[in-house]
């Protein structure tokens, strides 16, 4: 009997090449999805919608970025707008109006198409006065109503009352909801959707199927199957679960922690440089302020207070306070917004002889180390911070040891958050205040509510009937002249001089610029942190865990 | 008395002894910020290292041992002496008056002390010095902790008011503030001896609630609760023992107190 090898060996080769295609198959299957298993980090509160158009808190942001589809996207990295599902768009000479030409064959998660009808769905509702959308506020810059031109399913244009500065960059911000979907806001254009929520506890967001990018080869995007987001207040905690690896990612780290964690697993912490946050210190010049006549001469005096900006040490405060991870600030626009920072500004200096000189020229002088002034008042005021944040103390701490060179007597004083608001907002009855300002956008028109001599949030003197200044009247000029150009040029121009008066005139005594500090677990990649918020998130449908 | 007492006593002696030589021993002062050498380890420079803005931690825990060991009894005093007051009367007065103190005591308890000492703390003037400051903090102290003492002592003189020498002595014709203060008040004393020392570790450690939260003794002033802040998150202090000492000395102490006032409560039971 004649044994089959022939038959046998052709059999095998019919099976290799069956399994080489097999494995082929597997191989494309394999790259076109590339679902690459879960990411988890913390929310550091309790979101407070999904509705993203009344998205304020930094929870529901968090999960707006993940979950909504924006016409326009701001690369968190270059800063540069950039097409989403929008193909292009023209914003009109007058800033009034804004084209978009949108991208077709795009659905919802549910699978409800995607058309220009969703648009005009979405700004309608954003520009409703009866929701009092915070993003929609950001369009309101003029009385009447919005108006949305729909030419054909991938072409709208739509047109606002009066000038929007910046406009095309404001749709960052404009998640598009659905104008036909029974699921209202949990129908989703954005990589992920949300899927489970237990309150307190944990949000489950899944990829969404129908999402629309695809990657340089073709692949379909995000890579991530789902994001568990854990509600954790606790930064100690969180850190903890972090160094057990169970989260992989924490943004705006503790300088503390962040040199904590470098000691011992460099590869894991990321400094991105200056944040667009800053801290600054202010003077009361509220003329009703309940203050004696000779504090409230010295506070309202340019001198006076550009003097105690040049005698405190910024440097030390960034070197020791953030320990290194924070840089002396400029002036009212961090060096990390690239655009609108006045470059021209000079570093404050630091002189404590220099401050003194400027005080002595003033009438001020010394007495057996203490500062008089001219009718002899001893210099002495007190600065109110925040009681619980150890960086805001330890900075106060450290200005009332710089000030004691020039003979200024600083009493540091810690109160809780509402006691402190009331007396900023309602009794004015404070002489200096040491606070924080966390800026998330980049355009001029967000500090629109600070630099208006009319606005509640002009801090050192609020709601103005009239600037009492020469000065305060100027910014107003040049912030309304911008707020109302669409040509970037001239905002440029009219925010540089607004910058150069703040530095000047010191209403705000600028001290640093947190850096962005950051950690992201080894088993996540394609991470690369950035200053913007959301730090190490910013590109997430382009990570992966391994 | 026991040895655990006399050691307790020894304790305290050499704890109050350090800290009133704080002058000597750590002549820099509690404020000095050395800024080049900010949160660094023990050294021969700074026994304890130095705190975040680089001031001599060894230094800081003297002072701020001074503070919490002057002020905590003088707090304790200013406590058990309106307690003395509010509850003794009230006790040895009976009736109406024991119900009428007992129920303002009962409304003191029920207040939430905590938030009482912010709310008070938020409307005091802004420019005070730190040793004002300090003052406040455990006036405030003294003046809201007496409402628990209060009521033992209304209890102690109300039996007092019935027991058969002050019914001898009302009947020899002893009355009104001369039988309080003579037959009642000595046999008092005990019951005060023991608030009063139950008192100080409770003060100090109120202090020390209040300084975490950042409301107590204003900057630069140390005191033992500006001190136990540093023990904020465990993450960043796990491998920085000596960071302990502050909380080893509050320990320590609190816990002598208890030693050596045990020996008052059974006098006073």
């Amino acid at each position: 009997m004649k044994a089959p090898w022939g038959k046998v060996a052709r059999m095998v080769r019919r099976s290799r090449r069956a399994l080489l295609v097999a494995l082929v198959c597997l191989g494309i299957l394999g790259s076109s999805a590339m679902a690459q298993g879960e990411l988890r980090f913390c929310l550091r509160s309790e979101p407070k919608t999904f509705d993203p158009l009344k998205v304020e808190d930094d929870a529901s942001v968090a999960v707006r970025y993940l979950t909504g589809g924006v016409l326009v996207r701001m690369n968190r990295q270059t800063q540069a707008l950039e097409p989403e599902l929008a193909q292009s768009w023209k914003v009109s000479k007058d800033g009034k109006q804004i084209t978009f030409k949108l991208r077709s064959g795009i659905s919802f998660s549910d699978g409800t198409p995607f058309s220009a009808e969703d648009v005009a769905y979405t700004v309608q509702q954003l520009m409703d006065p009866a929701l009092h959308s915070p993003t929609g506020d950001t369009f309101r810059s003029g009385p009447g109503n919005v108006e949305t031109k729909i030419f054909s399913p991938t072409q709208i244009s739509i047109t606002f009352p009066a000038p929007v500065a910046g406009l095309d960059r404001q749709f960052d911000q404009v998640a598009i909801l659905s104008a036909h979907s029974g699921k209202k806001e949990m129908a989703v254009l954005g990589p992920f959707m949300v899927a489970d929520y237990k309150p307190g506890a944990t949000l489950l967001l899944k990829r969404n199927p129908n999402y629309w990018k695809t990657d340089a080869q073709g692949r379909k995007l995000p890579y991530l199957d789902s994001i568990t987001l854990d509600i954790q207040p606790n930064r100690d905690v969180e850190m903890l679960r972090f160094k057990r690896g169970e989260v992989d990612l924490i943004n705006s780290l503790d300088s503390e922690y962040f040199d904590k964690l470098a000691a011992t697993s460099p590869q894991l912490v990321h400094d991105a440089g200056a944040s667009l946050d800053s801290e600054q210190m202010w003077f009361n010049e509220v003329a009703k302020a309940p203050l004696p006549q000779y504090k409230k001469n010295w506070f309202r005096s340019a001198t006076f207070r550009r003097a105690i900006s040049e005698a405190i040490n910024r440097a030390d405060l960034a070197r020791v306070v953030f320990r290194g991870h924070a840089q002396p600030a400029v002036g009212p626009i961090s060096p990390a917004n690239k655009f609108w920072f006045n470059a021209k500004l000079k570093p404050a200096t630091y002189s404590p002889d220099a401050a003194l000189k400027a005080l002595q020229a003033e009438g001020f002088r010394m007495e057996n180390g203490e500062l008089k002034d001219r009718e002899g008042n001893a210099v002495v005021f007190s600065i109110i911070t925040n009681s619980g944040n150890k960086a805001r103390e330890r900075m106060a701490t450290m200005i009332q040891e710089d000030l004691q060179k020039i003979g200024v007597h600083v009493n540091v004083v810690t109160l809780d958050f509402p006691s402190l608001i009331e007396r900023m907002t309602q009794s004015f009855d404070y002489e200096a205040i040491l606070l924080g300002l966390t800026n998330v956008g980049l355009d001029p028109n967000e500090q629109m509510n600070v630099w208006l001599s009319s606005s509640e949030n002009h801090q050192w003197n609020p709601q103005e009937k009239t600037p009492e200044t020469p000065w305060e009247a100027e910014i107003d000029r040049l912030m309304q002249a911008q707020a109302s150009s669409a040509d970037a040029k001239r905002r440029k121009e009219s925010f540089d001089r607004v910058q150069e008066i703040a530095v000047e005139q010191a209403p705000f005594i600028y001290l640093v610029n947190r850096n962005a500090l950051s950690a992201v677990s080894q088993r996540v990649q394609g991470a690369s942190p950035v200053i913007l918020v959301p730090q190490t998130y910013w590109n997430v449908e382009r990570l992966s865990v391994k | 008395m026991s040895v655990w007492r006399r050691v307790a006593c020894a304790v305290l002696l050499l704890v109050a002894g350090l800290s009133l030589a704080a002058n000597v021993l750590a002549p820099a002062g509690y404020a000095k910020q050395y800024r080049e050498a900010a949160d660094s380890g023990p050294s021969s420079a700074h026994w304890l290292g130095t705190d975040e803005i680089g001031r001599d931690r060894f230094a800081r825990v003297l002072y701020g041992t001074r503070i919490s060991l002057l002020l905590a009894p003088a707090a304790a005093l200013l406590s058990t002496l309106m307690a003395a007051l509010v509850g003794g009367l009230a006790g040895y007065l009976g009736g109406g008056w024991a119900r009428g103190a007992m129920a303002i005591t009962d409304l003191f308890l029920s207040l939430p002390w905590l938030f009482l000492l912010i709310t008070v703390r938020a409307l005091m003037p802004l420019n005070v010095s730190p040793l004002v400051s300090v003052l406040v903090t455990f006036l405030m102290l003294g003046l809201l902790g007496w409402t628990s003492a209060a009521r033992v002592l209304c209890a102690s003189a109300g039996s007092l008011r019935d027991s058969d020498f002050v019914r001898q002595a009302r009947a020899s014709g002893v009355r009104g503030a001369r039988l309080f203060w003579i037959h009642v008040m000595p046999n008092l004393k005990p019951v005060l001896y023991a608030q009063f020392w139950i008192s100080i570790p409770a003060f100090i450690l109120s202090e020390a609630n209040l300084g975490i939260l950042g409301l107590g003794v204003a900057e630069p002033m140390p005191s033992w609760g500006s001190l136990l802040k540093e023990l904020e998150g465990l993450v960043s202090v796990g491998s920085e023992p000596w960071k302990f000492v502050p909380l080893i000395l509050l320990a320590v102490v609190v816990t002598s107190f208890q030693i050596v006032m045990s020996k008052q409560e059974e006098v006073a039971a």
